[in-house]
């Protein structure tokens, strides 16, 4: 379920990943220029015309969707990225149900390099890519449907090698019957129905008759190769006589390399090359290892006269000044909220600060490139946007862009970072092994101090509120100036995708306020700061739901009212907020008394078409919060996967929460500070609390479930902490806020 | 110079410097891939071997340091322990992008070999050091605690 006034948010992930920021000017207008047809055509589609468009086309289930081979495997050909969200596992679902396929059988790859096959539908259907929690949506019809024609085909060729009607043909686990004892497996069948003319519109199972769809029972299909060690990720690939590169970058953003001395690092026994190339000097070696100590030997001195020389905390106390000012731009306005300001009752104002934050996936940034005799260009890698990195691979190495071949690797978490429209790692596998002549293949592989330097960061942002309320405690007056950096300003795409100076990606959770506040103002001023941005799971509402929700319980209390019921009364229009918060309410016991030194705290969000509540139980120990209950409540359409969905709001929850307590990215004078795990410290073991997931049935088409899990749960825990101490957190994270 | 490294029960001869990290010669000489990179500094436990049956990060022990240790991967972990910690791990779906999970299970496994009945507290200090950055903490943590179970009964 897509809520109306949504922007598709896979639209605004994929113009936000331009990042053409003038200091690394000519390598990005290439790519740019390269793309750039590409992406202009994009437009937004709501629910309704993104399922006419997957009816509308009918392209062969066999060839573009599903695999099926003489030896019985199916493979399934998905045009969405697993990062380890399961929508390998969700897809194949959607088509093991319409197949009639047996999961033994099953398979699942990655495909690329035809948008019309694998277009994504809610971005309008003209660039293949995984973001804003599209996947489910996107593929609903597309591969039912093709589970369905896939069928038909295969009953239509069974009917003429055995000379009898279609409808007498019965399909069950991979196995075609009929009633006179014949039967064939899929293999058996898998030649004939190649031949078979597809079906225009294959009927689909109804509601009622799913056995796959919504089965409590089902677990991921892809467990065991991850338990075994055998999962093969993109840094697994090994080709022969692959070399591996490692790439120096700059120690700042912006600087560029002035010269350098490769002397030291060719010394190294097993390095190869050494070359420049638009981001950097890259070491190629025979192995990861020579690659490494090639790089510690390679002296590089940068320009650094366009790099970004401010460290965090001025960009921060610069975001608060531009905060106290008018906004540059109205994304909402209804009423007049200055003028109910000055006459409310009681009126309160809360600063908030978030900083910028690290994707950390645990896989490093990496990606191959190879040429073959043939002179064909393949890339393997997480390729999030594939329309994307095959332009731009196709640019770099002057081929057409029909003689490039993209290998979807499954990848070791992305959480958006793996979405970057003008390449980043991909560009710099392909950059390399062409400067190495094409000699050989090429793996660039980051350390994670290059990934966690390596910029892309959720945006720093400074959100100031006001708010007025009436003598009966209503709220009446709603002021939220945001302020940041846009993950779309300075791309090509500026002028066509930023409406009024409103980068959606900025306000989205604050400008669709649910709450019914009759004078309103949500503004925004975006800053111009050297530091590259990109979207970091959940985006926008990553900020925007904290500012929210931790004002609105401070509005609450200063109305005397409970957080629950102040909430409520403003949610008349919202029946699906209404629901979610209800049971989140419900399960947590939120009416009842709680034993001495428990709090609670609850907070409501809307993300990527789903709407989810969480409410938090702890206690302080030492000044520090100790979290013992969390229960979820998760509205997202239609359930493919139930486990899947409880997986996804667990492990967006929990990342939401090492997130909020202790997660921060600084700069000092431009350069990082926290470049590996030990500074920058994502949520272990011992602080992850047992996530209770309550779903709420729905019976709308599937919404997102990737990101929507991590917006409420800290102003949840910000909240819970207010309730206990009285104290606001309004700076993140938590661990500083508080000192602890 | 080879290296005779003892590896899942094999000995072989790693023709790498003395000064590489066992993952990387584990990764790409020996050509074993289930042991994952992820920080290099042992602070993400995703390279988590057994080093004569003790949880180590080799990204930390090179290859001169490990001759004449009995080296175990993901690859060649056996025994009742690991089998029923890699099924319950499947059955209650603990894995999402399954990057860390080679590195949790191997932790796993030395901790039930050590304490059969683990707490909450003993299974915070053996995989404290295993990061999950798809948080998939409260599976991995039901998941021990189910395999002890089944291990008991
Ligand atoms: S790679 Fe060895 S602990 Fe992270
Ligand atoms: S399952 Fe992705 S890092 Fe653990």
């Amino acid at each position: 379920m897509l809520a109306k006034m949504d922007p598709p948010k896979g639209l605004a992930a994929l113009e936000a990943a331009w990042d053409a920021r003038p200091t690394r000017r000519t390598f990005l207008i290439g790519a740019a220029a390269a793309a750039g047809g590409l992406v202009v055509g994009l437009r937004p589609l709501d629910a309704a015309r993104a399922s006419e468009t997957a009816a509308a086309s009918p392209a062969n289930p066999l060839i573009g969707y599903i695999r099926i081979t003489p030896d019985n495997r199916v493979t399934v050909l998905s045009s969405q990225f697993d990062m380890g969200q399961g929508v390998y596992h969700g897809i194949a679902t959607l088509v093991v149900e319409e197949l009639e396929a047996d999961w033994s059988q099953v398979d699942v790859q990655g495909a690329a390099g035809d948008v019309t096959l694998y277009g994504n539908i809610l971005w309008g259907g003209t660039a293949q890519g995984t973001g804003g929690s599209t996947s489910m949506a996107t593929s609903w019809e597309r591969y039912r449907k093709a589970g369905a024609a896939a069928r038909a085909m295969l009953v239509a060729a069974a009917a003429e090698a055995w000379d009898v009607p279609g409808d007498q043909i019965s399909v069950a686990a991979g196995v075609l019957s009929h009633p006179d004892g014949r039967r064939a497996s899929f293999g058996d069948m898998a030649g004939r129905a190649a031949e078979m003319a597809p079906p225009q519109d294959p009927p689909l199972k109804a509601r009622g008759q799913w056995s796959q769809i919504g089965n409590e029972a089902l677990r991921r299909f892809d467990s065991a190769g991850k338990t075994n060690g055998s999962h093969r990720f993109t840094i697994d690939v090994a080709l022969p006589g692959m070399l591996t590169a490692v790439v120096a970058h700059p120690p700042r953003f912006g600087a560029r390399v002035a010269s350098f001395d490769a002397g030291g690092a060719l010394a190294v026994k097993g390095v190869t090359d050494v070359v420049q190339i638009p981001r950097g000097v890259a070491v190629v070696a025979e192995s990861t290892w020579a690659a490494l100590k090639g790089r510690e030997a390679l002296s590089v001195a940068w320009d650094e006269s366009e790099a970004e020389t401010r460290g965090s905390r001025e960009i921060l106390d610069t975001y608060h000044r531009l905060a106290s000012e008018p906004p540059k731009a109205i994304a909402r306005a209804e009423g007049d909220a200055a003028g109910a300001l000055a006459s409310s009752a009681q009126t309160l104002e809360a600063s908030y600060e978030f900083p910028y934050l690290a994707h950390a996936a645990l896989e490093p940034m990496n990606a191959i490139a190879a040429m073959s005799e043939a002179g064909e260009l393949e890339v393997w890698g997480g390729h999030q946007i594939p329309t994307l990195y095959q332009y731009i691979a196709a640019q770099i190495a002057e081929l057409p862009p029909e003689r490039v071949r993209l290998h979807v690797m499954t990848t070791g978490g992305s959480f958006g970072r793996r979405a970057v429209a003008d390449g980043d790692v991909v560009a710099e596998a392909v950059a390399v092994a062409k400067a190495i002549g094409w000699r050989a293949p090429v793996k660039v592989q980051w350390t994670r101090e290059d990934d966690m330097a390596g910029g892309r960061y959720r945006p720093a942002y400074v959100h100031r509120l006001r708010a007025g309320l009436d003598e009966e405690g209503n709220l009446v007056a709603w002021e939220n100036h945001i302020v940041g950096q846009s993950i779309l300003a300075g791309t090509p795409f500026e002028a066509a995708m930023v409406q009024n100076g409103i980068d959606y990606t900025s306000v989205e959770g604050a400008s669709n306020l649910p709450y019914a506040v009759p004078n309103l103002s949500v503004g925004l001023t975006s800053t111009d700061v050297g530091v590259p941005v990109l979207w970091w799971r959940a985006v926008g509402s990553t900020h925007t739901a904290f500012a929210v929700e931790a004002f609105i319980d401070e509005l609450a209390a200063a109305a005397g009212k409970d957080p629950y019921a102040f909430r409520m009364a403003m949610l008349a229009d919202h029946p699906r907020h209404r629901a979610v918060l209800q049971t989140a309410a419900e399960k947590a016991g939120w009416a009842e008394p709680l034993p001495e030194g428990r709090h609670r705290g609850l907070a409501l969000h809307e993300s990527f078409g789903s709407v989810v509540a969480h409410v938090v139980e702890l206690a302080m120990e030492g000044g520090a919060p100790v979290i013992h209950r969390v229960v979820a409540a998760v509205e997202c359409g239609t359930v493919v996967n139930p486990d899947v969905v409880r997986a996804q709001i667990e492990g967006g929850t929990a990342f939401g929460l090492g997130a909020i307590m202790a997660e921060e990215l600084t700069l000092e004078a431009g350069r990082v500070q926290e470049t590996n795990y030990d500074a920058y410290t994502p949520l272990r073991i011992d602080q992850a609390p047992a996530v209770e997931v309550h779903i709420v049935p729905s019976d709308a088409r599937p919404s997102g479930v990737g990101e929507p899990g991590l917006p409420s749960i800290g102003p949840a825990v910000a909240n819970a902490i207010a309730a206990a101490t009285g104290r606001r957190v309004r700076q993140l994270p938590i661990r500083k806020a508080l000192d602890v | 110079m080879a290296y005779q490294i003892r590896l899942n029960g094999e000995t072989r001869a790693l023709d790498v410097a003395g000064d590489t990290p066992l993952l990387w010669a584990i990764r790409e000489t020996a050509g074993l891939t289930g042991t994952k990179f992820g920080c290099g500094i042992a602070q993400c436990g995703a390279c988590t071997v057994h080093a004569d049956g003790a949880p180590t990060r080799s990204c930390q022990m090179t290859v001169a340091d490990a001759e004449g240790v009995e080296i175990t991967t993901i690859e060649g972990v056996s025994g009742p322990i690991a089998e029923t910690l890699a099924q319950v791990w499947a059955e209650m779906d603990v894995p999402q992008c399954g990057y860390c999970q080679s590195g949790q299970l191997m932790a796993a496994v030395a901790l039930l070999a050590e304490s059969p009945t683990p707490s909450d507290a003993d299974i915070d200090a053996a995989l404290w050091g295993n990061l999950c950055r798809c948080a998939t903490y409260q599976r991995i943590r039901a998941g021990v605690h189910e395999a002890a179970r089944r291990l008991e009964a």
